[in-house]
Order: C-alpha cells, then sequence, then structure tokens
C-alpha cells in the first residue's frame, strides 16, 4: 500500500518516493492522496503538504508555493515554485 | 625584420594573452558543468508541465479557451524575445542568436508584419538597435545577476505576458540558443505566445479525470506558468551553451597563442645567431687586418 510521491520545482526533482498518504492543500479545500486515487488535477495554494510516511505516522509537512496536483495511475505529481 | 628587443616584448605580450585565454577556458570548463547539471535538473518540471498543459489544450478549445492559448485572433505584430549573454569571449554564441532573430524578423518584415524586439542581456542590443532602429520595445537587464534563475525568468515573463494582454503585440517568439554539447550549441527559435501544442501532444488517456477547479480554470493558471518555465529553461541553456561556447573558443586561442609563441621564438633565435656571426666576422676581419 504505498504511493509515488513527486514533488517537482523549476529548480530541480526536490523528492520522488513512495509514501503512505500525502495531504495537499487544494485551492478548493485539503485533500488527502492514498494509493489508487481516482484521476486527478487541481491547483494548490500557497500552504503545507503533509507527508505521511506510513499509517499513523507523524506527518512531514513541506511549504509549497505556486503548486498544481495531479493524480494518475503512476501517483502523486505536485508541481511547485517553490517548495521547502 | 624586428629588433630583439621587440621581439622580445611581443613574445611577453603574446605568453601574457595566452595566460589570460587559458584561465578564461578553465573556468568556463567548471562553470559549464554546473549550468548542465542545473539545466538537467529543471527537465522534470518543464517535462510534466508541457504533458499537462498539452492534455488540457485538447479538452478546452473554442470562445472559451484562455488568450494565451488561443491567441489574439491575428498575426500581424510579432514580438522577438532575444536572450542574450552580458558577457563576450565566448565565440559565435552571441552572434548566431541575433543571426537567427534577424532572420526571422527580415523573413516577418518581408511577408508585411510588424516586427517589435525585447532584449534580455547585454550583448546583442547593439547590432540589433543598428539593424531595426526603434524596434526595441523593452529590454531585461541581467548584468547585475551572477546566473540567471527562475525569478528572473517570471520577472521577464510577466513583462512580456503584461505587453500581450495590452495588446502590444500577437504572436511572441523567444531566440536562445539550445545547449547540444560543449561543442555544439544550436540558435533555436520557438514560439511562446499563443502556447504552441506540440503536435504528438499525448491524447487523453480514456480515464476520467476530475478536475478542481475547472478545466479552463486550471489551465488559465498554469498558461502564465508554462510560459515563465520556457523563459527559464531557454536561460539554463543558454548559460551551459555560453559556456560550451567560450570554453571551445578560448581552447582555440590558447593553442594559437602557443603557435604564435613557437613562431616567434624562432625568429628571436634566428636573429639573435645572425647578430652574433655579424660580431664575430666583424672581430675576425678586423683581427686579419692587423
Amino acid at each position: 500500500m504505498t504511493l509515488h510521491f513527486e514533488l517537482v520545482t523549476p529548480e530541480r526533482l526536490v523528492l520522488s518516493e513512495d509514501v503512505y498518504m500525502v495531504v495537499v492543500p487544494g485551492t478548493e479545500g485539503e485533500f488527502g492522496v492514498l494509493e489508487g486515487h481516482a484521476p486527478f488535477m487541481s491547483t494548490v495554494k500557497d500552504g503545507t503538504l503533509k507527508v505521511y510516511d506510513r499509517d499513523g505516522a507523524e506527518p512531514r509537512a513541506i511549504h509549497v508555493e505556486g503548486g498544481f496536483a495531479e493524480v494518475s495511475e503512476s501517483g502523486l505529481t505536485v508541481l511547485a515554485e517553490r517548495a521547502g | 625584420m624586428a629588433s630583439l628587443k621587440e621581439l622580445k616584448l611581443r613574445i611577453a605580450s603574446v605568453k601574457s594573452t595566452q595566460k589570460i585565454t587559458k584561465a578564461k577556458q578553465m573556468v568556463a570548463a567548471a562553470k559549464l558543468r554546473k549550468a548542465q547539471a542545473a539545466a538537467e535538473a529543471a527537465r522534470p518540471y518543464a517535462e510534466r508541465l508541457e504533458g499537462v498543459v498539452a492534455s488540457l489544450a485538447g479538452k478546452v478549445t473554442g470562445d472559451s479557451a484562455p488568450r494565451l492559448l488561443a491567441g489574439t485572433g491575428k498575426d500581424n505584430v510579432h514580438l522577438l524575445l532575444v536572450a542574450n549573454g552580458d558577457k563576450g569571449l565566448s565565440g559565435a554564441f552571441n552572434a548566431n542568436i541575433v543571426k537567427a532573430a534577424v532572420a526571422k524578423a527580415r523573413a516577418l518584415i518581408a511577408e508585411g508584419k510588424t516586427v517589435k524586439f525585447y532584449l534580455v542581456g547585454r550583448k546583442g542590443r547593439a547590432v540589433i538597435a543598428r539593424t531595426f532602429p526603434g524596434k526595441i520595445v523593452g529590454q531585461y537587464d541581467t548584468t547585475e545577476v551572477r546566473t540567471p534563475g527562475f525569478t528572473e525568468a517570471q520577472a521577464i515573463a510577466q513583462d512580456v505576458s503584461s505587453r500581450f494582454f495590452a495588446g502590444e503585440f500577437d504572436v511572441a517568439h523567444l531566440f536562445y540558443s539550445a545547449f547540444k554539447s560543449a561543442l555544439a550549441q544550436e540558435p533555436t527559435e520557438q514560439q511562446i505566445i499563443p502556447v504552441a501544442i506540440p503536435a504528438d501532444a499525448p491524447a487523453s488517456t480514456g480515464a476520467a479525470v476530475e478536475y478542481e477547479p475547472d478545466e479552463e480554470a486550471i489551465l488559465a493558471d498554469l498558461l502564465p506558468r508554462n510560459i515563465t518555465i520556457q523563459v527559464f529553461k531557454a536561460l539554463l541553456e543558454n548559460q551551459a551553451s555560453e559556456q560550451g561556447a567560450s570554453m571551445t573558443a578560448m581552447d582555440n586561442a590558447t593553442r594559437n597563442a602557443g603557435d604564435l609563441i613557437n613562431r616567434l621564438t624562432i625568429e628571436y633565435n634566428r636573429s639573435r645567431q645572425a647578430a652574433i656571426t655579424t660580431e664575430l666576422v666583424e672581430i675576425i676581419s678586423g683581427a686579419e687586418a692587423l
């Protein structure tokens, strides 16, 4: 049960790893992405991504600005102008 | 024939030039590695964004399409966005970009279109101002910045987009030098407004994708970002190309200086020998006369 998660900024590929869940601050509300999520695209507002490595684990927080999220069969990709 | 002293000075001067070109070559080699890595690191973002924009653009058509995608419906006024370096000593790097832009401008003018220039970087400004006086509508100065990055690309893209929305032009082309290898850099032209959708754009996968907010809103948010990223990519490619061109040019210059030093040294030795021989002949004939 892992979700492939990639965080990309114009300067580099920040993260590319398998995680349990990611909570994304979408423009129309936060949403969590688990493995097997339906294909989905959303703009992301400036805020904090929460990355859960395992079920019940403490989330890691990553600040993103100017973002866009895409969920496809291959996992979740977040494009952000600034991250970290 | 030049005197011994003159030759000696000449050799010293060529030697110091060679030192400069050698140093510049090594600096360029080190910078090239960094610039190349930066250009490669930026690729994933550009690729993914391009893919998303292409797949969305196929879905949003007609009147609802944003102007950055649909264009103004005319193509009378063309803006040529020419990205150059700030420094010389890099062979034909700047000249090649300018040449490509000038050729495009001539072709457009021959078709009866109006051409405007927007320049990035210090080089090439003089040539374009001379060839097309009064056509430069704006420029972005990068002399103060060590390595132009995303912030600069954002500023350029914003300036250009606001000019587009103000109706200053209909189509924008971007000129930069694509980095192939340290030996080969290719001046490249790319249309950035309206956004050119690659012909081989991936067709929708068939899976029902949900959009939040909706397709138009996402596209309207992504298109300006896509322009920024294209400019950013051009700046990075330019930096790598500039260093590559500089390295090759300085390598050639160093070798030429070496050849010149060899030739001058031979000439110097010959003249020295000739001078000694003359002196000896004078002494011997003097002694014989006694």
